[in-house]
């Protein structure tokens, strides 16, 4: 059962926004007919492989590649001897748009295992993953800096801020009140690294006409790509095209433009072919980024009422050698509770891994994992109910930019949760449940997510036979774009959803700003509400202007349009159909542009989703595995455009969730540096048999400061405080609390009120 | 991946006289872990020789027992009545491993040379002496969360990853092979190989010999046998460690007891100084217990893994309980 308190209420007008629709490129993804960017068909293709390191710090001494030029079908074979010189682009998202600011294939120094050290291309696929096997590549190597624990000295403060803070910030004085505090809690909790690992691998067609490009990627930023190739190579961005009509999956690793964009680009110019580059799971395990490592100090301190008089929250994330990305896991810290005294740091510690980036939620995730974690010692130790304790140190409006929430439903969400889940029948003391061999417990912890969007631009084009079109070169990463850009064109232009289609992932079409930050719907459904409101606009000008009207006349905001006419508001007999209209205007179709801007104007509100989750686990008394067995979560995503999807956005996250809670870790050879567990088999990820029922709630809500279209962002949020729920769950049941994920058997076994 | 020829071999002595004149060819049955160990140039035969045309793909009732064919996919043998019935432990085992896709495409003779999963041998940028004799084992030094305490060299720590195998060795069963000089029979518990010095090698099969079938003798002890797997996540997840139990259990007294254990070893580990405790012994927990100590007694931890030995332990005696209480005949 998912009770979706959303219904009726946010569709007064009965229109299409929130209805739960299918999928409206279901069938064409399940037919096969929807293309990925390796399924473009391209005429005179060539194949390109990349070859990575097998060190991971040192210098290339030598590559030979005489063998693998003389291998059957090959066009050509690319090293850092030959490359053509690329331009840097810098990693700046309001500069540029490059995963690094480094470019691959440039000299022969090497920061990682796996790094790119040379690019085959050939006829086919098989020619050029054979030829790549013939080079011969001798290196200098050097010992490789892999532990972030032995290499923990050289820690340093950022370079840049940390999600848009300085790395040190604080209000009043929290170690002097922590010393103060009646009760304390101050723990070290650690995450490993993950990885993205979306279905669909990173791939890039890139096709030259002259000095024009055209390129089908993967990616979650079709303008950022265009951006980035156009640097590269020194051309206008006019004659860079890039197409990309499906991304299977991206969680952030297909948000800034990786090497092998520029090299499938370098590599089709050197070939003088149309060339594919595809990569392969492993090389995404070195190559694409990686949710950082972090070790973060949580130190709360509290009255005995549990009110909190001492928030701090600092630690060290790991990043690569030859740039920078921070984990902003103190992020939420700042907003999330009412606390006078707060401080955060974040130091990095310069590993020989590739660069990290943002993975869905980044900040958020481990970050309120570690804080929900630390609420959850509190409440034990105070003897006070977890959700209890949320209601006691809610904040009623954001502690750090002193500013009124544009709208925030938390505390429902945790009344609505507790509710759904049962959360009364907890015996509050650990451990107190064992059901034949399974220790049974309950957890929960707050989820929130920032609102963010970016400025974009829409078209939407309204044609004689009364059908509709609107597009914007933004992103579906399977996560329901078209549908609910869809619902938000028909409800606009008061058409039915069937009228309407949706064109999105073509530079052609007018911008919209990268896939993340859970803004597209936002983003991208506001522009698109602007451009079809102008369209109306433009229909209403025809009507009234046209003395054989029954609108002759009326003021525009006389007329109202619903069910492909206009109408008199107050008199919907009198009026007449967009067909009817165009076709006496001798008009085939009307076209409106609308470009959303979103902070030209003074902030006056903060503006976050919300929400609550509740889990229940079971623990093998004997063996320490941990099932999750039900999960409660309610939101607060502003207006939600399409319940289905939103709902399935939701479940997603979770999903991710229980698996960082319970198996993902990337781990690394700590001697020689390499990936070990660089696969699907290895890396785990939950199957469908670790996924339990999980009822999603999402709360009725407008937001009119987050967005003009009501949303607050689905994309992130779901994950964000899941692991803390099962982790708190695990500590519920079993009375051992882990303060390093994920969650496994070993760390587990014989302890607690284990066997 | 490096270029091969690709040959179909009609009966298995065609079969056999292509690999003979080879030594860099091999059998092609289900692919399911060749041929992604070929993609990854962790093996690189020059020859492929498929054998999925020959008649091997029968389960027979014999004698005294049940004969699998070689080329049996793993779902036909986990789902055939007689196997749930007269020996749970392999049914069950079976339907613990991979995936449905998976156990869709892989046979018996598969399963049983399968290799380790093992990061460092799967992957060629390390060195393995299981891949490279002599280029040595970076798991010691390195992360060893999933490898053996039992049983293990120096040369090399790699655990054999089939639960199906498991099942066989607490099964008695025998695996029959033919080869140039005709066909001979190998009992399951000689099959595979320690590693010693020589982890190259992981099974007793000569290389120019062809599996066909597993005879598998009928008992009490088989019909009262179950299979557990204690992993990571519920499915598609090697054992952390795993426990194949068989039981006759006449009056309270055990008769004959099989016990064998994967996850921990090159090899399923097949343990008689449990059995020898077992055997004669009531079936109690006091018993289980006893056994499960012989079983761990020489266990020798890796930095990682030293959970392992513990969670053996807990496995074992779950896993007899669970079949002493189960009573005799057939897969829950």
């Amino acid at each position: 059962m998912s009770a979706n308190q959303q219904s009726s209420k946010t569709n007064q007008k009965g229109g299409v926004i929130g209805r739960p629709l299918d999928r409206v490129d279901g069938r064409l993804k399940v037919t096969g007919g929807a293309h990925y960017a390796v399924e473009f068909p391209v005429e005179n293709m060539a194949h390109a492989v990349l070859v990575g390191s097998t060190i991971a710090n040192g210098s290339i001494k030598s590559i030979d590649t005489s063998a693998a030029e003389r291998a059957p079908g090959v066009l050509h074979v690319m090293t850092h001897e030959n490359a053509p010189r690329l331009k840097p682009v810098s990693t700046n998202p309001a500069e540029g748009d490059a995963a690094a600011r480094r470019v691959p294939l440039q000299s022969p120094t090497i920061y990682y295992s796996g790094q790119y050290v040379a690019l085959v291309v050939a006829e086919t696929l098989e020619q050029a993953r054979h030829a790549g096997e013939l080079l011969r590549v001798t290196y200098d190597e050097q010992p490789p800096a892999i532990d972030m624990e032995r290499e923990r000295s050289k820690a340093v403060a950022p370079k840049g801020k940390v999600a848009g803070k300085p790395a040190d910030t604080s209000r009043g004085d929290a170690d002097a009140a922590l010393a103060a505090a009646a009760v304390r809690v101050d723990e070290i909790y650690r995450t490993p690294t993950e990885h993205h690992n979306p279905m669909e691998p990173h791939a890039t067609t890139a096709v030259w006409d002259g000095d024009k490009l055209t390129v089908y990627d993967a990616t979650q930023y079709t303008y950022g790509v265009r951006h980035t190739l156009a640097v590269t190579f020194g051309i206008p961005e006019e004659n860079v095209r890039v197409i990309c009509k499906f991304t299977g999956g991206g969680f952030g690793c297909k948000g800034t433009v990786w090497a092998h964009v520029g090299l499938a680009a370098a590599a089709a110019r050197a070939a003088r072919r149309p060339v594919r580059l595809a990569t392969t799971r492993q090389q995404m395990f070195a190559n694409m980024g990686h949710r950082a490592e972090t070790e973060q100090r949580v130190a709360l301190g509290a009255t005995r009422e549990g009110k909190l008089t001492a928030i701090i929250h600092e630690g060290l994330s790991h990043n690569a050698t030859y740039d920078e990305f921070v984990e902003p896991f103190s992020k939420p810290t700042h907003m999330m509770y009412a606390c006078d005294n707060f401080k955060a740091s974040q130091r990095l510690v310069p590993l020989n891994v590739g660069v990290p980036t943002y993975m869905r939620a980044p900040g958020e995730t481990p970050g309120m994992y570690a804080l929900e974690s630390a609420l959850d010692e509190l409440s034990y130790k105070l003897g006070i109910d977890p959700v209890q304790l949320r209601l006691v140190n809610h904040a009623d409006t954001d502690p750090d930019e002193k500013l009124p929430w544009s709208t925030k439903l938390l505390k429902e969400s945790y009344h609505t949760g507790a509710e759904a889940f049962g959360w009364s029948r907890r015996n509050p003391k650990p451990a107190s449940t064992l059901e034949g061999r399974f220790l049974v417990g309950m957890g929960m912890a707050t989820a929130v997510y920032p609102v963010n969007h970016f400025p974009s631009s829409a078209r939407v084009i309204v044609r004689q036979d009364g059908s509709a079109l609107a597009e914007s070169s933004t992103h579906d990463l399977g996560t329901g774009a078209y549908t609910v850009l869809t619902q938000v064109a028909a409800d606009t232009l008061g058409l039915p959803v069937e009228r309407v289609s949706v064109e999105i992932g073509d530079t052609n079409l007018p911008r919209a700003m990268v896939s993340g930050g859970s803004s597209t719907t936002m983003s991208v459904g506001s522009a698109i509400q602007g451009a079809a409101r102008a369209a109306i606009a433009k229909l209403k000008e025809t009507a009234r202007a046209d003395s054989r009207s029954p609108l002759y006349g009326a003021s525009a905001d006389q007329i109202v349009a619903a069910g492909g006419r206009l109408t008199l508001a107050n008199n919907t007999s009198k009026g007449e159909t967009y067909t009817e209209i165009l076709k006496r205007a001798g008009m085939n179709e009307v076209e409106a542009v609308f470009d959303m801007q979103f902070n030209d104007k003074p902030k006056t509100h903060s503006s976050h989703a919300f929400g609550a989750h509740f889990a229940e686990v079971r623990v093998d008394a004997d063996f320490g595995e941990v099932r999750v067995t039900r999960f409660n979560s309610v939101f607060d995503i502003g207006r939600a455009m399409n319940l289905k999807t939103a709902a399935s956005q939701m479940k997603g996250g979770i999903v991710m969730g229980i698996g960082m809670a319970l198996m993902e870790e990337t781990v690394y050879d700590k001697n020689l540096g390499h990936v070990v567990n660089r696969d699907l088999a290895e890396y785990h990820v939950p199957v469908n048999a670790d996924v339990p029922p999980i009822d999603i709630v999402l709360l009725e809500n407008f937001d009119e400061h987050a967005s003009p279209i009501g949303a607050k962002g689905a994309g992130e949020i779901g994950i964000v405080g899941a692991a803390a729920a099962v982790a708190n769950a695990v500590y519920h049941a079993t009375g051992v609390r882990v303060r390093d994920l994920p969650i496994t058997p070993d760390k587990l076994l014989g302890k607690g009120a284990l066997r | 991946m490096n270029p091969f020829t690709y040959k179909r071999a009609t009966d298995s002595a065609e079969a056999v006289r292509e690999v003979a004149g080879n030594r860099n060819a091999k059998f092609l049955a289900g692919g399911t872990n060749l041929v992604d160990l070929m993609k990854m140039n962790v093996q690189q035969p020059d020859t492929l020789i498929d054998i999925n045309r020959l008649a091997l793909k029968k389960i027979e009732t014999t004698a005294n027992g049940l004969r699998v064919g070689a080329l049996a996919s793993n779902s036909e043998v986990a789902n055939d009545r007689r196997v749930r019935e007269g020996f749970p432990v392999l049914s069950e085992a079976l339907l613990a491993g991979a995936s449905p896709q998976l156990r869709n495409m892989a046979t018996v003779g598969g399963n049983l040379l399968q290799r380790t999963r093992c990061y460092y041998f799967m992957d060629t940028t390390f060195p393995c002496n299981k891949r490279v004799p002599g280029s040595g084992c970076p798991a010691i030094p390195g992360f060893n969360r999933i490898h053996a305490i039992l049983g293990a060299s120096d040369k090399c720590i790699a655990t054999h990853p089939s639960d199906m195998c498991v099942a066989l060795a607490a099964l008695d069963a025998v695996i029959r092979v033919e080869g140039p000089k005709g066909a001979r029979e190998i009992p399951m518990t000689e099959f595979h190989r320690l590693p010693g010095d020589t982890p190259h090698v992981d099974t007793n099969l000569q290389p120019d010999e062809l599996i066909v079938a597993v005879n598998l003798p009928s008992s009490a002890f088989a019909k009262r046998s179950g299979y557990l797997k204690v992993r990571d996540r519920a499915q598609y997840a090697f054992a952390l460690v795993s426990v194949a139990a068989a039981l006759d259990i006449r009056q309270g007294r055990i008769g004959a007891a099989r016990l064998a254990l994967g996850g921990v070893a090159h090899k399923p580990w097949r343990s008689l100084d449990a059995e020898k405790i077992l055997t004669g012994a009531q079936a109690n927990e006091q018993t289980f217990r006893a056994a499960a100590d012989a079983v761990v007694k020489d266990a020798v931890p890796q930095k990682h893994n030293a959970f392992k030995i513990e969670l053996a332990r807990r496995a074992v005696v779950r896993a007899l309980s669970d079949v002493a209480n189960r009573g005799a005949g057939g897969a829950a």
